[in-house]
């Protein structure tokens, strides 16, 4: 009954995606059970996304294993790949669903992207070195070894998800949402109101995350256990992105462009740890290092007055040069 | 109901244990006008009654149970047998008996016997969630042992099936509402009446951890 508009959907995927419908259709609640009428996460997860394959179908041999080590690491950064770790995040706090799910920066979009350059370190970037830097930054950690068993296991896992997805191609879902600028300024202080109505349940009430039995049951957004000012996370838009596609948790899609944005400024007006490329001081290092939408070293003010200046320099450029992103080789992610 | 005798032999308990712990409140042993004794139903160690539908109580946080208790009162939960109890407690009651039953360890539920491939369906919800159909795992938000992050997340890990089962049917049709910012009531209406029972049935299975909520 449901096979054939599974293999419908499916068809209608292969516009572009080749290879993502060589499994069977997805599970038949998929179509059936979700309650159209009353849905209530605005992000519809789009029938033509690429899928993963299921963790069920991890093979029970030697490669298995190390996609298994992978996973745990990716999930449970803490326990598995401690030594690397200078935080208290783990991988998947901020890929959700074990670096599956859409719009939240999913592994399976990011391993048939790399090689590739990025602007952030100037140079042709693998899966190995991208990874290196997501521990030196968003886990404000100290990098595994390109040859160590833990990058093996990570890239292991990547591979895995990505399974019959086309190299080159940036899937719908790759990376976090572009939210629109929002008709106001974004402000710290609406952005204290949102977070107050809708993330403190959960991140505490000085975003320092919540333990329950020794473990971060909720993530810190700011403060010591938190990314450092080198991740891709404290840039205001890419904040804003993974909010509101993602939370409040299990609520994805219900925050206004004006509040994601309002939030994801006031989040990251917070403290810190420092960018490990740290030279100098502050103004050096943001001069070198944060030409970017973020408030290393600079006041909200600013940041608005910098990102005007910018737009009207890209406008102009705009028309001249293709989008980073449309660039062959070139990553979609900006930083990290 | 039998509480009469049950309530004889739970005294006899109470005063046997009491020479090693402190005593249990009265509103718990003895109850108090209206507010039937809390012991009667869900036992002097919180641990509820399966067939009956009476909750584990034993290491929910304080804040949570006063916050049941209010909402009991306010009308955002209602139920036949609770709502009058609830409007019976004073301040000091809801304090003393939230304090009692956070202390008291939290066993599994005895009554479990359900179909493994079930409880394996329910184990994989919890700890997976199922994202294609905007179901976010239990154990993000009831935290990895199902044993609830306080103060607004309660333990959810060896509680009787069949009142799990009922909250998440409550959610879901809308007669309960009082969850902060909709959190429950979206996991629940994303749920299948399979979802439901497997994850109850598993949930049902866990809670082993020996000692009082920090
Ligand atoms: C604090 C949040 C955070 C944590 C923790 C985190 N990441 Fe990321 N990750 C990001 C951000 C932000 C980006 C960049 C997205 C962009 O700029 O579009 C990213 C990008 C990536 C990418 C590239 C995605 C793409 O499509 O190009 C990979 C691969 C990745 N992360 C892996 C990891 C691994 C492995 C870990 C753990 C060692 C990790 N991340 C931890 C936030 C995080
Ligand atoms: C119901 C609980 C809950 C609420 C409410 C919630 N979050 Fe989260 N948040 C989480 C969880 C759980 C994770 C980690 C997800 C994972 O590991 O799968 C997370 C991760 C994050 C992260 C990435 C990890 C980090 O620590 O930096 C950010 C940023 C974030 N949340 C911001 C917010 C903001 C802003 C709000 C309010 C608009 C919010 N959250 C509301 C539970 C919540
Ligand atoms: C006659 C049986 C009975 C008695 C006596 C009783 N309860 Fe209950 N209690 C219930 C039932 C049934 C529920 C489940 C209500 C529902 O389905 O919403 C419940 C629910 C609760 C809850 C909510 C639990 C949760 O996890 O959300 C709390 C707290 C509670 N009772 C406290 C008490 C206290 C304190 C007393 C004594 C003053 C007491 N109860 C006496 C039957 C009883
Ligand atoms: C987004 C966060 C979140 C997720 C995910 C979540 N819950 Fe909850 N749950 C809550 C909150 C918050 C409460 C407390 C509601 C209240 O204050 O009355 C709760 C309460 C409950 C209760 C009532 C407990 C009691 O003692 O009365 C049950 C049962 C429950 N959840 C089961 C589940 C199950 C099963 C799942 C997975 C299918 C799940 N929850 C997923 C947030 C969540």
């Amino acid at each position: 009954m449901n096979k054939p508009i599974g293999y419908v959907l499916c068809a209608l995927a292969l516009g572009g995606i080749v290879g993502g419908c060589g499994k069977p259709p997805p599970p038949p609640e998929t179509t059936e059970a979700a309650p159209a009428a009353t849905a209530p996460v605005a992000v519809a997860v789009d029938p033509a996304r690429f899928t993963p394959p299921a963790e069920s179908e991890i093979p029970k041999n030697e490669f298995g294993e190390a996609v298994l080590l992978g996973k745990n690491i990716f999930v449970n950064t803490q326990q598995y790949a401690k030594g690397f770790v200078g935080n208290g995040m783990n991988c998947a706090n901020c890929h959700l669903d074990n670096g599956r799910k859409a719009d939240s920066a999913p592994l399976w979009a990011a391993y048939v992207l790399y090689p590739a350059y990025r602007q952030k370190t100037g140079q042709i970037d693998t899966i190995q070195s991208r990874i290196q830097g997501c521990f030196l930054y968003s886990m404000n950690g100290k990098p595994p070894a390109l040859d160590s068993k833990e990058m093996t296991a990570l890239v292991t896992y990547h591979y895995w998800l990505a399974k019959g997805a086309p190299t080159g191609v940036k899937l719908p879902g790759q990376g976090y949402l572009k939210v629109p600028k929002p008709a106001q300024k974004p402000e710290i202080a609406r952005g204290r109101n949102v977070y107050e109505n809708n993330c403190a349940i959960c991140h505490g009430a000085n975003g320092e995350g919540i333990k329950a039995r020794g473990e971060y049951a909720f993530p810190p957004l700011w403060g010591k256990d938190s990314f450092n000012w080198g991740a891709g996370m404290h840039r205001v838009d890419t904040a804003a992105g993974f909010i509101q596609a993602n939370m409040p948790y299990g609520l994805g899609g219900t925050l206004s462009d004006q509040e994601a944005w309002d939030v994801a400024l006031f989040m990251n007006s917070h403290e810190r740890p420092q960018d490990p490329r740290f030279s100098g001081s502050v103004a050096q290092t943001r001069d070198k290092h944060h030409d970017e939408n973020c408030l290393y070293g600079r006041t909200p003010e600013e940041l608005a007055a910098s990102l005007e200046k910018q737009a009207e320099a890209g406008t102009a450029a705009e028309k001249t040069k293709p989008a980073p992103e449309q660039l062959e080789g070139y990553s979609p992610a900006i930083s990290h | 109901m039998r509480s009469a005798t049950r309530l004889i032999f739970m005294g006899t308990m109470v005063m046997a244990a009491s020479t090693a712990a402190a005593a249990p409140p009265s509103i718990i042993t003895q109850g108090k006008g209206a507010a039937i004794a809390c012991a009667s139903c869900h036992g002097v160690d919180g641990a509820g009654n399966a067939q009956a539908g009476f909750p584990v109580l034993a290491q929910l946080p304080p804040a949570h149970f006063a916050k049941q208790i209010a909402d009991f009162k306010a009308g955002t939960r209602t139920h036949p047998i609770m709502t009058p109890i609830a409007m019976a407690m004073s301040a000091e009651d809801i304090e003393s008996s939230a304090r009692h039953y956070a202390s008291q360890a939290r066993p599994k539920s005895e009554a479990t016997t359900v179909d493994p491939a079930v409880i394996a369906r329910g184990k994989n919800l919890a700890i997976n969630g199922a994202w294609d159909r905007h179901v976010p795992p239990c154990f993000k938000c009831h935290a990895v042992d199902g044993l609830g992050v306080a103060p607004a997340f309660p333990p959810i890990a060896g509680q009787h099936a069949a009142y799990t089962v009922s909250q998440l049917q409550a959610w879901k049709t809308g007669a309960r509402t009082n969850d902060p910012q909709k959190l429950m009531k979206t996991v629940a209406e994303n749920l299948t009446d399979d979802d439901i029972h497997s994850v109850a049935g598993y949930l049902a299975t866990l809670g082993t951890r020996e000692k009082g909520n920090e």
